[in-house]
């Protein structure tokens, strides 16, 4: 479903990416791995569009997207999280979910004035599939909150969702649990593996918490000062003598 | 810590004294081809004196007084009142608005004729604050060149009808529609910028098209302007005492009345209301549309709202040409209302006018910028002594609502979408 | 022949009026790199600055003084002290408490600030333009009676040197002592700065105080140059001189030189092979285009989108 191969990304005279090679299978959950400032997030914004890789390849679907614009990549079906939340913060929870939906919303500016049947019908099928996903990710009764005055965990599940009313094919988290205790830290893990069994979604994972990864994901990618170190199944990453000395073990 | 603040205290009174003695205390004079220097009278040397010793002791008190200004909010903040539940809110604010717009339609006719006119330019601001507002406010797009649509519209009706004969009806929505097309064009390249860097390009094109204006003297005649654009008609009659146009009736000769100037004063004041009217209900349409929540959702964080598949180059595009489109709408009724327009109605300081309108009003809020322009309009002209001073205070009264509440004096209430409990 | 003679010529005064613009587009440039916000009322302590000299040249000569170096130097302090003071108030009164907030908010205040000051000057000292002495009047001429003379003025001449002066010492200043290397150090990181020790209050007032005082000397230059003012002389000023800093990279303080230069230059041209009307459109259109195209200037660095 997603290819990227060789992938690489230089800042003036930092390559902070080189030559990083990934692939993701249909309804598979694959995560990224790797110490402090290894390049993964550098990865996602390359792969979202938010950057212009200066080499390699990232197919979609067959399609190449690589320094293809955000907004497009997105509309592909590719829609990711944020590191540090990013929420409308003045805007409610079922807004944020409702801005989301555009797409699926009539952007004719006219029947939208007119306020035609057609149009109407559209807003009220958008306000019910927020209204399913809030339910899905417990905030439902928080819906006519402002979305700023979260909790945490709530605001990272909220994103989740946000993503979600866009129907992706494919899900990128850059470290979903961050910031997270135990407890929500294990609905999380209920919640990406229901998005893959239950919506048919792939999904990309940066994490830290490895007890999370080697739960959830299907294959394993490190990477280590922007080169690739391993891959495979978290069982073989795991005895993998590179990774236990250049992360585990420095863990 | 008080020999510090004595200093401190010691060193703002002198700079103020030097920042407005020199140019205060001394008046240049042009005598001939001589300049002359004349010592300011004694009442501006004492109040810049003054201004140094009140300049001195806030700063020397500075913790105190502020200590008490805190305590003074803290004791307002603490009795708050009950806020009102949404939906009650709605209904009066709703039934205060309509309960203003049909005094609105009555009170002409039992006003002076210069009271009018003068309501008519309110109106006139009402409809480019509105407009800016979608832009600034609820986009967050620092437009600088504003007053720009508002020339392509006024223009657009003054050459339309010199040229062409074409009827204020008529050039009513092309000058709309062509203004919204000066701002698709214009928008188009410069959308991509950062905010303070559009604001200045928007300024370059502001500027670029007065200018064009200006000296393009074949075509829009120059600093002279054009003059003769005639009056709106009310189904083919006309207001003045002959008619002009072939084919046309008069008013007060249809009705049977005596021909009076006011009923063309009057007429010119509805057609403004209507078109006011109509501006704020389609922004407040606007504003609850999908395309609005973009322009919040943009404003509020545009990485995500990219992420999530909103293009940026189009939702703020689509913010930029409504506005110009009620800047073209303003301007076309300017141009009928003035009867003579020239580029001197479209300098950078009438941008800055309707700018300080939205910010004073409340960047996004409509019943704000609707206060804020009656102020801004209406005060200068009631103390006229006070009108000299007028853009003085303005500039004040931007600096002081930026430092003290950027929200406005009447903050956006957000339209809010609700959830409704499903059981 | 000729017409080298009156290339030349546009040459000379482009470069005459573009040294004037870097001068003032320093003090853009320089708040611009620090604290990253566009200082709308720049113009305005430029305009203060010329007004300033006026005043002091006027009262000098109503006091009999005649000796032409002292006059200058007198009028040149003059302008200075009371642009830097108007620097710094402005800086403490209308932009310190917005610092740090949405980016528009400061700009909005600044804005507010230049039409304050615009008619402050107006309230004090009338609308109307004031003629300027000029002082250092004379000069060279190229070419044979009769045809088109070039013309290199004593005027030129001083602005020429004492822009270079004034660059130099500025380059010194950041790259030698304390006080410069705190600007530097708080133009890259401000938050790191404060952390290690830094006043980083005192470095923004002291760029504001620097960029107002190299204003003030432009403003004198200009004003002998154009043999008048009035209070709306700072804002077109302003706006060439804020183009040229982002013409040579926002930032960069030879960029701000470069950047003058180009558009004094290109402005003369248009003037002097169009007309001297559209020459505020072509540099319009340069600053539009500059930032459609290259928004880090010639010289400025590149930024990345931090997400």
């Amino acid at each position: 479903m997603l290819e990227v191969k060789n992938l690489s990304m230089r800042f003036g005279g930092l390559l902070a990416v080189d030559q990083v090679s990934l692939d993701v299978k249909e309804r598979e959950i694959v995560s990224i791995i790797g110490p402090n400032g290894a390049g993964k997030t550098t990865v996602f914004n390359c792969m979202s569009g938010f950057y212009k890789p200066t080499g390699g390849k990232i197919l979609f679907e067959g399609q190449e997207v690589q320094g293809k614009p955000d907004y497009k990549i997105s509309r592909l079906g590719m829609v990711r999280t944020f590191q540090h939340v990013r929420l409308f913060g003045q805007m409610t929870v079922v807004e944020n979910l409702l801005v989301a939906q555009h797409r699926h919303l009539n952007t004719n500016l006219l029947a939208g004035l007119i306020g035609t049947p057609n149009y109407r019908e559209r807003e009220r099928k958008s306000l019910d599939r927020a209204a399913y996903w809030l339910d899905r990710v417990g905030l439902l009764e928080l819906a006519n909150r402002e979305a700023g005055n979260l909790a945490y965990g709530q605001q990272r599940r909220l994103e989740i969702a946000r993503c979600m009313v866009t129907e992706p094919k494919m899900l990128m988290l850059d470290e979903p649990a961050a910031g997270l205790n135990p407890a929500e830290t294990k609905d999380l893990n209920q919640l990406i593996v229901s998005l893959k069994e239950d919506y048919d979604v792939s999904v990309v994972l940066i994490e830290h918490d490895m007890s999370l990864v080697m739960d959830i994901s299907d294959r394993i990618n490190v990477i280590n000062q922007g080169r690739p170190l391993a891959s495979g199944t978290p069982e073989e990453i795991r005895q993998n003598d590179d990774v236990i000395k250049a992360y585990l073990g420095e863990a | 810590m008080a020999a510090l603040n004595f200093k401190h205290a010691l060193f703002c009174a002198f700079i103020t004294l030097l920042i407005s003695y020199p140019i205060l205390g001394f008046n240049l004079e042009a005598k001939g081809i001589n300049v002359t220097i004349v010592g300011a009278d004694t009442t501006t040397i004492l109040g810049v004196l003054l201004a140094a010793v009140v300049v001195f002791l806030f700063q020397l008190f500075r913790d105190q007084i502020m200590g008490r200004v805190g305590d003074l909010r803290s004791l307002t903040a603490g009795k708050p009142k009950e806020p009102m539940a949404e939906n009650r809110r709605a209904k009066i604010e709703s039934w205060v608005l309509t309960g203003i717009v049909v005094l609105a339609l009555f009170w002409p006719f039992f006003m002076s004729r210069g009271a009018v006119d003068l309501a008519t330019l309110v109106l006139i601001y009402i409809m480019l604050a509105l407009g800016l507002n979608v832009v600034v406010g609820l986009a967050g797009l620092l437009d600088l060149g504003y007053v720009a649509f508002y020339a392509v519209g006024a223009y657009t009706f003054a050459l339309l009808s010199q040229y062409l004969g074409v009827s204020f009806w008529v050039a009513l929505p092309i000058g709309a529609l062509l203004a919204a097309a000066f701002g698709l064009v214009l928008g188009f390249p410069v959308l991509r910028l950062r905010g303070d860097y559009l604001a200045i390009v928007t300024l370059g094109f502001g500027e670029i098209i007065r200018i064009l204006l200006n000296n393009w003297t074949t075509l829009t005649g120059g600093p002279n302007g054009i003059g003769g654009i005639p009056d709106p008609t009310l189904f083919g009659m006309e207001f003045g005492r002959r008619v002009k146009e072939e084919g046309n009736t008069s008013f007060h000769e249809t009705f049977g009345i005596a021909y009076s100037g006011e009923h063309k004063v009057i007429f010119l004041y509805l057609i403004a209301l209507v078109l006011a009217v109509f501006t704020a209900l389609v922004i407040r349409r606007f504003m609850r549309m999908p395309v609005g929540r973009a322009w919040e959702a943009l404003r509020e964080d545009e990485i995500a709202a990219r992420s999530l598949g909103l293009s940026r180059t189009a939702v703020k595009l689509s913010a930029f040409t409504i506005g110009a489109f009620f800047a073209g709408f303003a301007g076309t009724v300017f141009a009928s209302k003035q009867g003579f327009i020239s580029p001197e109605s479209f300098v950078f300081l009438e941008s800055a006018i309707i700018l300080a309108i939205v910010v004073l009003g409340g960047m996004g809020s409509q019943i704000g910028v609707v206060l804020a322009a009656i102020a801004v309009t209406i005060l200068p002209e009631l103390a006229r002594e006070f009108s000299e001073y007028r853009m003085l205070i303005f500039g004040a009264a931007m600096v002081l609502m930026m430092v003290w509440r950027p929200q406005g004096l009447m903050p956006m209430r957000r339209i809010h979408i609700e959830l409704k409990k499903q059981e | 022949m000729q017409d080298l003679l009156y290339f030349s010529q546009q040459l000379i005064n482009g470069l005459t009026i573009g040294s004037t613009y870097a001068l003032i587009a320093i003090g853009y440039t320089m708040v611009y790199g620090i604290i990253g916000m566009i200082n709308f009322a720049h113009g305005e302590i430029y305009m203060i600055g010329a007004y300033t000299a006026l005043i002091a040249i006027t009262g000098l000569a109503s006091l009999g003084v005649v000796w032409l170096p002292l006059i200058l130097i007198v009028a040149l302090v003059c302008a200075m002290i009371v642009s830097s003071s108007m620097g710094w108030a402005v800086e403490r009164v209308a932009y310190r408490p917005v610092r740090g907030r949405h980016r528009l908010i400061p700009l909005i205040s600044a804005i507010g600030m230049s039409i304050f000051l615009q008619n402050y000057v107006h309230l004090a000292q009338g609308s109307r333009n004031i003629g300027f002495p000029a002082l250092i009047d004379g000069g060279f001429t190229f070419g044979s009676d009769g045809a088109f003379q070039m013309s290199l003025s004593y005027m030129q001449i001083t602005i020429f040197i004492t822009t270079l002066i004034c660059m130099t010492a500025l380059s010194l200043f950041i790259a030698r002592s304390r006080t410069g290397r705190a600007c530097r150090a708080v133009s890259q990181d401000l938050g790191m700065a404060n952390l290690l020790g830094i006043d980083t209050n005192r470095i923004i007032s002291a760029t504001f105080v620097i960029g107002a005082a190299l204003a003030a000397v432009a403003g004198l230059l200009l004003g002998m140059y154009y043999g008048s003012v009035d209070p709306l002389f700072g804002f077109i000023a302003g706006l060439k001189a804020f183009t040229a800093a982002v013409l040579g990279g926002i930032g960069s303080i030879p960029g701000a030189m470069l950047g003058g230069l180009i558009l004094g230059v290109s402005e003369s041209m248009t003037s002097g092979y169009l007309s001297g009307e559209y020459k505020d459109v072509v540099s319009f259109g340069l600053l539009i285009l500059i930032l459609l195209f290259k928004p880090t200037g010639l010289l400025g660095k590149p930024e990345v989108e931090k997400i």
